[in-house]
């Protein structure tokens, strides 16, 4: 299949710029990379932490666990969280679990284990020196936390207790019920909180970060709005981290919390720091569908569910009987049927187009169409009730709660829904992104999920990155880089600054007649039909025809009422947008240029006969690094993926 | 009658120093004592106690109280030997003074922990909600308004039977007269009723409550203790009603 | 359906506030109550007036930002938080009364947001095992009995979202508290700092503000997480010990 677009045939929205690499993982053996790089990282001095800075922007599992650990070293940390408490950071949603390479279970698992079943399971698009550090450092994750107090599930020994999870044959997920992340970000927060009441670690709740400064080359702070006050500060240090999660909220409607957004990583991209991967996002196949068009967010349910329940829809399109009243004959088990050997249990982005492909022929449903049967009555046939409500008894409850069905009595519905980006700020092996001085952390960056995350991973990176990479790589960069005084009078902080309110004052100028939210959600729409599930190199195109009309008619007809001085919601929102109206180009120029499939990223030319995704590790077996350019189109970098202990391989789950 | 143990207390806060909650130094057993009162955990706790040994004394009175029913002589040997106590080791009504003392302790503690946390939660909710609603339990609602109509009835109450100022017949060694006589007036009898009734309230709540504070109760003794304060409320108030109900009925004469 | 709201408008910190009465139409029951705020909020900005400011984030019951009290009851009839709590427990023509949650250590921002941040200060008092990171031993150094640890769960559950000090009628955060006191104290990872943990929060409670417990219940019945009156039950001891 020919694929039109490519930089060689000249495609005009991108230029092609020398290849990146990463140049701060050490060669040799790949077990040994990380000590070595531990053991070559340069030192400061404890008594000379006191007078180095960090700003952490983000208090989620990355940048709680960093801010603590950065403060526990001596260094002298200020931290960022939009929320009024660290606490609430989008990490306490995490459901599952987090994977470690403990073989409590004496099941064969192993570090290289957990190492190769990520790099597969990342479709051969991550970089391996990475991916094995972050299993060989899973290891240490789970002591830490336990040693918090984190109240992980234990059987009846009092040893803890593991399960699989995600597709794999091990048993290597630890988890807290159905609120892992919760947990794991109260260890984490906790551990900040000491920190913070023992000065250690100044804290800016209710302050979202708007820019980013650079001097002379390096990150040097950024300008935040205490949200309360509206007032722009410029805060400064040695060094910055960014820990401010994934952009699927650029979808409008995800599973992320609804002010979980981009403008950090944005704002940093902008400012050089490379954007990696955009258009790797990962969609969970089991969401509550949309009830309306009021919708303003999708709750997730774990997957677990589909261990026991079965999926179908009727054969017949526009079919409105209630489900039970559809005889067994005329309905579709369409998993089941194209997937015999997997069935129900196919990975979440073969589930998710499935349940795509059906509802576009018209078999979805529920309103509108947009969902997909859940039946358990199988189930509870074959288990009995009590069993099936032992199981899932609290998903049940929650799917009751927000639909007002009985999913003992009536199949769920479910829907696919954006969960989870891969991509993100392209950084080192030592977590630094192009620009000395700016680190990404946790969901922020691209590094270690490749073109798909496996379930329980994203926890995983998330406290590896700050508790155990970070610190270390930090150090180093502190030792090798002189303090130099700034002061926010610097013309260059100064510029930023006033960027800053420049942009807040337009926005508030404009006064139209559009809501934020409604810009969002048009945004939303358009990348879901187009860069959502299934991409195609026709609707890419359209939508980013369609996108800078959008944006234009934003500055047109925006309307935010009050002032930047109070508490406004409205002024956030709409900052915010600015950034994703630039973003979803990125992420539907990135998904046209890669003409392959791969992981979360499914172009409709690049299938197999049978219709599975096509990667063509020729031609795209690298992460593409995009460079921002203020004066014509972005710049692709190129980091050629080198495959030296996993093979690549085709999935086939047929 | 508040101010005592007040100024008692704060004297010894001034004494605490900044580091006494550390752990390792063994620490100063009055710092220890001063921490627990300033702390709500702790002021609620010597409420607790305090109210343990009130109610621990009203068992004991109203028990006394159901001699009247044996006549005058049961009820006024009861009366004289109650003086006699510890005798000869203590001397002649030694032992009621002491009592008294216990008494009137737990009362100042009790009643001025009440007071301190009262005003510590009115001032918490500066602003109420203007959507109103009944909340919890009758009996955990009136706790306050309960014990200053108890605070009250006692000084009636030592006035009445104990310095016999207001009592009509006022007839020192004869309680079983002088409560008689009490008891035909009406507004004794009201009074009475009506603040044994509060009492009955009080202590349903306040028996599980101090339970609670003291870290007693848990979900296997919930129910357990639930009920033994709804049996020690009826109990109290059915004993303590018994003597003016029969006096004014002219059972008791 | 259509719906009356009397909704606490509050311009800032220090202004003063009022009950002011909106009309919503158009409601359907699939809604959650904040998602019917969010049609209240897209009408007003078109109107130019100010949307009514409030707490939300995750949406999904976990974050605990949300907070309001609906009909006197902090997050409304049912028990779950706001943002779970669906317009279907409504009838058409109700009038619906919405408060910010009310207490001395929670002074208003704005409309319906308040200033939490004195629970953190809690936290900060001691709500935590010293465990600096990479100190840890094996985690099955020291096996933890599973009802120790379902327990400690059970408590750790807590969304830290308040709704515990707007129930109650003296503003305390008892039950808070309690629940990160027990969660600790049970586990032998919190058993080093068990005396000194109980006090430092109870001393941080205290200066901030809160009320004392009077025992009423209302903070569990209030506890969109379930967490139950045994655990004040549990802090009193702990404390009463740590002496």
């Amino acid at each position: 299949m020919s694929i039109q677009v490519s930089s060689n045939q000249g495609y005009e929205h991108y230029t092609v710029g020398a290849p990146i690499a990463d140049t701060k993982a050490p060669d040799g053996p790949i077990e040994e990379r990380w000590d070595r790089r531990r053991f070559e990282a340069k030192l400061v001095n404890p008594a000379n932490r006191r007078g180095r800075t960090v700003i952490v922007v983000g208090t989620g599992l990355a940048g709680g666990a960093a801010g603590a650990t950065l403060a526990e070293q001596g260094y002298r940390v200020v931290q960022f969280c939009f929320q009024d408490s660290p606490r609430r950071a989008h990490s306490i949603a995490a459901q599952g679990g987090i994977n470690a390479a403990k073989n409590y279970r004496n099941d064969g698992d192993s570090i290289r284990r957990l190492f190769y079943d990520t790099v597969k399971g990342g479709d051969f698009r991550a970089r391996e020196s990475n991916v094995h550090r972050l299993a060989q450092v899973s290891v240490e994750i789970i002591d830490q936390c336990v040693a918090q107090g984190v109240p992980f599930a234990r059987e009846y020994g009092g040893l803890l207790d593991t399960r699989s999870f995600g597709g794999v044959q091990v048993s290597r997920t630890f988890y807290a019920r159905g609120q892992t992340g919760q947990q794991l970000l109260l260890g984490a927060y906790q551990a900040l909180s000491r920190q913070i009441a023992a000065g250690n670690v100044e804290l800016h709740a209710r302050t979202e970060m708007l820019d980013l400064v650079v001097v002379d080359g390096r990150a040097r702070g950024i300008v935040a709005r205490d949200l309360v006050t509206g007032k722009l500060e410029t805060h400064l240090a040695d060094a910055v981290v960014l820990a401010t999660g994934g952009y699927g909220n650029v979808f409008y409607l995800s599973t992320n919390a609804k002010n979980s957004n981009a403008t950090a990583i944005w704002r940093a991209h902008r400012r050089g720091a490379y954007f990696a991967n955009p258009c790797f996002t990962q969609i969970h196949p089991t969401c509550i569908p949309r009830s309306g068009d009021h919708q303003s967010k999708l709750t997730l349910m774990s997957e677990s569910l589909r261990n026991d329940g079965r999926i179908w829809v009727p054969k017949a399109a526009g079919d409105t009987r209630p489900p039970n009243a559809i005889p067994e004959a005329e309905r579709d088990y369409y998993l089941e049927r194209m997937y015999p050997s997997f069935g129900n249990l196919v990975p979440r982005d073969i589930a998710s187009r499935a349940a795509k492909a059906v509802c576009d022929e018209g078999r979805g449903v529920g309103p509108g169409g947009q969902g997909v049967y859940l039946d358990f009555a199988d189930a509870i046939a074959r288990l009995g009730r009590d069993t099936v409500a032992e199981r899932y008894g609290n998903l049940f409850d929650m799917y009751q709660r927000i639909t007002a069905e009985d999913p003992y009595q009536v199949p769920m519905r479910i829907y696919p829904a954006i969960h989870y980006t891969m991509g993100g700020l392209w950084v080192d092996y030592d977590l630094q992104t192009t620009i000395p001085g700016l680190f990404a952390i946790g969901e922020a960056n691209f590094s270690d999920h490749g073109a798909n995350r496996l379930g329980a991973s994203a926890l995983m990176q998330g406290l590896a990155d700050g508790y155990f990479v970070l610190p270390p790589t930090l150090n180093d960069y502190l030792a090798r880089t002189p303090a130099v005084p700034l002061t926010p009078d610097h013309p260059e902080v100064e510029a930023v600054a006033t960027e800053a309110a420049d942009r807040l004052a337009a926005l508030l100028a404009v006064n139209g007649d559009r809501t934020p939210d409604s810009f969002h959600r048009e945004l939303g729409e358009l990348l879901w039909d187009e860069c959502g599930m299934a991409r195609s190199a026709a609707g890419l195109r359209k939508a980013l025809e369609r996108i800078p009309e959008l944006r234009a008619e934003f500055w047109r007809r925006l309307k935010v009422p009050g002032t930047g001085e109070e508490l406004n919601q409205s002024l956030e929102k709409a900052n915010r947008l600015v950034d994703y109206f630039e973003l979803a180009e990125l992420m539907c120029l990135d998904a046209l240029h890669r003409a392959e499939s791969c992981g979360g990223h499914f172009r409709v030319e690049s299938q197999t006969p049978d219709g599975e995704a096509a990667r063509r590790d020729e031609e795209f077996g690298y992460s593409a690094a995009w460079e921002f350019n203020p004066s014509g189109p972005p710049v692709l970098h190129r980091e050629e993926l080198v495959f030296d202990h996993v093979h690549p391989t085709q999935r086939s789950y047929a | 009658m508040a101010a005592l143990p007040t100024v008692v207390f704060m004297a010894l806060t001034s004494e605490r120093t900044e580091r006494s909650s550390e752990r390792g130094t063994p620490a100063d057993s009055r710092s220890a004592v001063a921490v627990v009162w300033n702390s709500t955990v702790g002021k609620k706790a010597a409420m607790a106690v305090s109210g343990l040994v009130l109610l621990g004394y009203l068992v004991l009175h109203m028990i006394g109280n159901l001699k009247i029913f044996f006549g005058p002589a049961d009820l006024n040997g009861y009366a004289a030997w109650l003086r006699t106590i510890g005798q000869p080791f203590l001397g002649h009504e030694w032992f009621l003074w002491i009592a008294r003392l216990v008494l009137l302790a737990a009362v100042l503690v009790h009643a001025t922990a009440a007071y301190q946390l009262s005003r510590r939660d009115l001032r918490a909710r500066p602003t109420g909600y203007r959507h109103r609603r009944a909340r919890s339990s009758y009996a955990t609602r009136t706790m306050r308004w309960g014990g200053v109509i108890l605070a009250l009835f006692i000084v009636w109450h030592i006035l009445d039977l104990t310095t016999l100022t207001v009592n009509p017949k006022a007839e020192p060694g004869h309680p079983y007269e002088n409560v008689v006589a009490s008891f035909h007036t009406w507004y004794s009898g009201v009074i009475y009723c009506l603040a044994m009734l509060a009492l009955g309230m009080h202590v349903r709540h306040g028996f599980w409550s101090a339970a609670q504070t003291l870290g007693l109760n848990n979900p296997r003794r919930d129910r357990a203790l639930k009920a033994c304060a709804d049996l020690l409320a009826f109990a109290l108030t059915a004993g303590f009603l018994a003597v003016p109900i029969a006096v004014m009925t002219g059972a008791v004469k | 359906m259509n719906l009356t709201l009397r909704i606490w408008r509050q311009p800032g910190p220090d202004a003063p506030g009022e009950m002011t009465v909106y009309q919503v139409g158009g409601i359907t029951e699939d809604m959650s109550f904040l998602e019917m705020l969010d049609i209240l909020n897209e009408e007003l900005i078109l109107r130019g007036d100010q949307p009514v400011a409030f707490d939300h984030d995750c949406r999904e019951g976990i974050c605990g930002a949300c907070s309001m009290v609906i009909n006197g009851r902090p997050h409304g009839p049912e028990r779950t938080t706001t943002c779970q709590l669906h317009m279907r427990h409504f009838t058409d023509g109700d009038t619906i009364d919405v408060e910010p949650w009310r207490s001395a250590a929670f002074p208003v921002i704005k409309d319906l947001v308040v200033d939490r941040s004195a629970f953190d200060r809690i936290i900060g008092a001691g709500g935590y095992i010293t465990a600096p990171t990479g100190s840890a031993p094996d985690a099955h150094a020291v096996p933890v009995p599973k009802e120790a640890a379902d327990r400690a769960f059970e408590h750790a559950e807590c969304i830290g979202c308040g709704a515990c000090v707007a129930a109650c009628p003296n503003g305390s955060a008892m039950l808070f508290t309690a629940a990160k006191v027990v969660h600790l104290n049970l586990l032998p990872q919190g058993a080093p700092e068990r005396r000194s943990r109980v006090r430092s929060m109870v001393a941080a409670m205290d200066s901030e503000g809160f009320g004392g417990c009077t025992n009423t219940g209302e903070c569990a019945t209030a506890c969109p997480k379930g967490i139950g009156l045994d655990a004040i039950g549990t802090l009193n001891r702990e404390f009463l010990r740590a002496r």
